[in-house]
């Protein structure tokens, strides 16, 4: 115990210099955490901003040797991807969460929530292999569109949860007015009660996309990458954070140099994003 | 009923909701049956390599594509040894800094610190990676690596060729990543300790630090600890991070300078290039393992953390 006893009445003087350094303590470690975060940022901007250029946003990446080039390709291959797993994951997780708000008694109930608590703790990795054991694996084809049901199915119990808070959180009185009304159970909940929540379910909907986009580990083995341009989502495509992790390991100075400024392209997107939930959330709370 | 007709609208409300209702239940079946394929789909694929080397996988210590012999030992050594580095390092420093934003900073900096900490856990984890292989490996080749090892090196931990990659580097960058896991619920927990109990605190003569350390933190003892567990599972998980900093070597070396490998990292750098059946189902199966690992902890974490919110709602 790092604290005087307080029976035996020891000098204040003491007891006030633990008490200082204690809070001296966690003082210390939050300048710590402060300053790891700072530190990745600050060198992340430093690094990037030197080689992120017109060039590296709209050209596609040359060949091993060849200086310059770009992940243009990658850009809209994260986009393309993002795109589809979140029309896949929205409506399925939405209607979840609208499930358990209404209807979210009893074992099943309780069952899925607990499923959608270890799935939103569940490594991306995993979620990646049945992603690839379902897509990849039968049609012997890597594709984007497999990378898209991974990252859905990584969405998913975040949506859910939040939905499913959103829609209890509106009042029941709300609720109870349109039934009142004589509405249906159907017109109630998608024209009353869920526009009531849209801020809150956006904002799910983004720390979703937010999340993904800076995923990569599972795109490995399911949109694999690529050179060229593709837009087929049936085939292997590039795909943002893909490339900068390919590039970080590559033995070649120049992709280093690409690494540095597509993760910090990244970064952006992900604040971005990031910013715009909260901003959801706030506009909502309005 | 259909000569009558007021009760047109309500036929087509009926039938309305039963379209809904059908659609809400499909939702529930596709996630359901996601969630069963999951776990089938991951059995299924190891199945090959549950059958060839039945238990002796989760206690052998050869990794060798060559010989189509695997045990996943190495790979559990150091998934549990760095995720132990990470969890201790990033409760430490978490705890405090959730106890420091939650009692003593003052309200106007509490909350743009807290967004910057939670910041942290936006950060994309192939960023992370970058940086730890490009500034913290070479930080600790030079540095941090060699002075525990002038001043430590008796100890079995902090012997041995220095590299920079290694288990200590990856520990060091998973504390970071997980960090605000630990901050974030830490602070929501202690935060939801009553208000009495710090004023009965005051009212004795103690200080704010000592009110703190004794009865606050004493009181939020399980969410916290439910905290740190739930980031230990964000430890166990993490993937490319890893990859980049640990040096990818399926062995098991008494020191933290050496090179190791997690779960997570081996399957992100070998699936791709494996060649035989039994090798990719050799490495689902390290998937699947890292599925248990992952949903033991986490529930764990649940239950931890849930307690202390019913008991807080309760009162």
């Amino acid at each position: 115990m790092s604290v005087p006893d307080l029976r035996e009445r020891s000098n204040k003087t003491a007891r006030y210099v633990w008490s200082a350094i204690g809070v001296g303590f966690t003082l210390l470690c939050i300048l710590l955490a402060a300053g790891a975060l700072l530190a990745i940022l600050g060198y992340v901007t430093v690094q990037g901003i030197s080689s992120v250029n017109w060039a590296f946003v709209t050209e596609l990446p040359r060949p091993v040797g060849v200086t310059g080039g770009g992940v243009a390709n990658g850009i809209v291959g994260s986009i393309i991807i993002v795109g589809i797993a979140t029309v896949i994951a929205v409506p399925i997780g939405v209607l979840t969460g609208v499930y358990l708000a209404l209807f979210g008694r009893g074992v099943f109930a309780e069952t899925l929530r607990l499923l959608s608590d270890v799935l939103a703790g569940l490594p991306s990795i995993a979620i990646g292999l049945f992603a690839y054991t379902l897509f990849v694996a039968p049609f012997k084809q890597f594709s984007a569109f497999s990378a898209s049901i991974a990252f859905a199915v990584i969405m998913l119990p975040l949506i859910i949860r939040t939905s499913e808070e959103a829609i209890r959180g509106v009042p029941r009185t709300v609720r109870e007015a349109g039934f009142a009304l004589g509405l249906s159970r159907y017109a109630t909940t998608m024209k009353i009660v869920v526009p009531a929540a849209r801020g809150a379910i956006l904002t799910a909907i983004l720390l979703g996309i937010a999340r993904v986009t800076g995923e990569t580990a599972p795109l490995l083995f399911t949109a694999f990458g690529s050179q060229f341009w593709e837009i087929n989502p049936f085939h292997p495509m590039a795909e943002l954070s893909l490339q900068v992790f390919t590039y970080a390991i590559s033995p070649y100075d120049d992709w280093h140099r690409q690494a540095w400024a597509g993760a910090l392209l990244l970064t952006i997107a992900v604040f971005i994003i990031n910013l715009l939930a909260r901003f959801a959330l706030s506009f909502s709370k309005r | 009923m259909t000569t009558n007709p007021p009760q047109r609208p309500k036929r087509s409300a009926v039938q309305a909701d039963r379209i809904f209702l059908a659609t809400l239940w499909a939702a529930v079946g596709i996630f359901a049956a996601t969630m069963l394929g999951l776990i089938v789909q991951l059995i299924h694929g190891s199945w090959q390599s549950i059958l060839t080397f039945g238990f002796k996988f989760l206690v052998t210590t050869t990794w060798n594509p060559v010989t189509s012999q695997f045990g996943a030992l190495p790979m559990i050594y150091g998934t549990v040894v760095s995720s132990a580095i990470a969890i201790l390092l990033a409760s430490v420093v978490g705890i405090a800094s959730a106890t420091f934003l939650a009692e003593f900073a003052p309200r106007r900096i509490a909350q743009p610190l807290a967004s910057l900490i939670e910041l942290l856990a936006a950060v994309p984890s192939v960023v992370y990676g970058l940086w730890g292989l490009f500034v913290l490996v070479p930080i600790f080749r030079a540095y941090v690596d060699p002075i525990l090892q002038a001043r430590l090196g008796f100890l079995p931990i902090f012997s041995g060729p220095i590299y920079g990659v290694g288990l200590l580097t990856a520990g060091v960058i998973l504390a970071i990543m997980i960090l605000p896991t630990v901050s974030a619920i830490s602070r929501d927990v202690i935060t939801a300790v009553g208000r009495e109990q710090r004023e009965a605190g005051m009212a004795l003569g103690s200080t704010k630090w000592e009110t703190t350390w004794r009865i606050v933190l004493p009181a939020a003892r399980a969410g916290i600890f439910g905290a740190c567990v739930l980031a230990l599972g964000r430890a166990i998980g993490e993937t490319i991070a890893t990859t980049m900093v640990i040096g990818n070597k399926a062995t098991i070396a008494a020191s933290l300078f050496a090179p190791s490998y997690t779960l997570s990292s081996v399957i992100a750098n070998e699936f791709t290039e494996a060649t035989s059946d039994v090798y990719i189902s050799s490495l689902i199966e390290l998937g699947l393992l890292l599925f248990v690992l992952s949903f033991i902890v986490n529930g764990f974490a649940r239950v931890l953390v849930n307690s202390v919110f019913s008991k807080s709602e309760g009162r």
